[in-house]
């Protein structure tokens, strides 16, 4: 690979390419981080229903049957 | 949520973007007239390209929807073209400062190409508040449905209306008049393999967590927690 690296060029538009990558990799990085927050969101509300539902196994049963 | 198959998804896209990028720097060679800025489309023109597919998909799935009344199809084509949307401001970004570098300017008015995919964009961007100010989630799903179907439909007709246009400024890589040299060509079409295969991964992974989501509303409400 660092053979080809000979295509490189020293070019002024360097920082407009770099600019367009940085900010397509930025972009789904923003998108990533905000998916991996809502993800912790679900997980912790799948942990309270989890200990909801070991604290009160009568209610829901009770709920169940009327389901 | 975190399924093999999903995991592979991520990783077959992750080596992708690995080889695509590669072949961007390191094996095309720099074009004649544009220099090195033409590596910008190897990013942008995939981008486009998977960004308009993914609004044609979601009216598909729109059809498939009203046609089989299944609210899974619903939620895919909610998603993908919530994913496209997402793509669509890459790819106006990345063309900003393609022009900016090669014409001087952030943004040209009488490019059609250009002006044609904005209003593509903004056609979408008022199918998200259009969908959420229908409270019913029957008739949320009927009319999303519809709008991902008109609007799926003028993706392409405005494509081809642009593409018979007069005005030829924008450069085109694919098409009767372009000639991409092999090099060329291997790395756009790499690049546009893996720009799909992180736009299927990032839709099975909202899909994933939306339907999540549902359940988990869903088990709340039968068990009388909400």
């Amino acid at each position: 690979m660092i053979v080809f690296a000979s295509t490189l060029p020293e070019h002024s538009n360097d920082g407009y390419v770099a600019a367009a990558y940085i900010v397509f990799f930025a972009l789904i990085l923003i998108y990533v981080t905000i998916m991996s927050i809502r993800l912790g969101r679900v997980e912790r509300k799948v942990r309270e229903l989890s200990a909801q539902e070991r604290e009160h196994p009568e209610g829901t049963r009770k709920e169940r049957e009327v389901v | 949520m975190r399924s093999p198959s999903l995991r592979a998804l991520s990783i077959s896209t992750v080596a992708a973007f690995c080889v695509a990028l590669s072949l961007v720097f390191f094996y095309a060679p720099i074009e004649a007239e544009e220099g090195f800025l033409q590596k910008i489309f190897y990013l942008h023109v995939p981008l486009a390209i998977v960004t308009l597919s993914g609004f044609v998909i979601g009216g598909l799935m729109a059809i498939a929807h009203l046609r089989t009344r299944d609210q899974r199809w619903d939620l895919r084509s909610y998603v993908v073209i919530h994913m496209s949307l997402i793509l669509g401001v890459a790819v106006l970004v990345t063309g900003s400062i393609w022009a900016r570098a090669s014409w001087g300017h952030w943004w040209v008015w009488n490019e059609p190409t250009l002006v044609s995919f904005l209003i593509v964009f903004l056609l979408y961007a008022t199918y998200q508040p259009l969908r959420f100010a229908i409270e019913d989630p029957e008739r949320q799903a009927r009319y999303a449905s519809v709008f991902a179907i008109t609007a799926g439909a003028f993706v392409p007709l405005n494509f081809i209306a642009v593409r018979l246009s007069a005005s030829f400024v924008h450069p085109r890589v694919l098409g009767s008049s372009s000639n991409l040299p092999g090099p060329m060509m291997l790395t756009f079409l790499v690049s546009l393999g893996a720009m799909a295969l992180l736009f299927a991964t990032l839709c099975s992974y909202e899909l994933a967590a939306k339907r999540t989501r549902i359940l988990l509303k869903a088990r709340s409400r039968i068990l009388g927690f909400q």
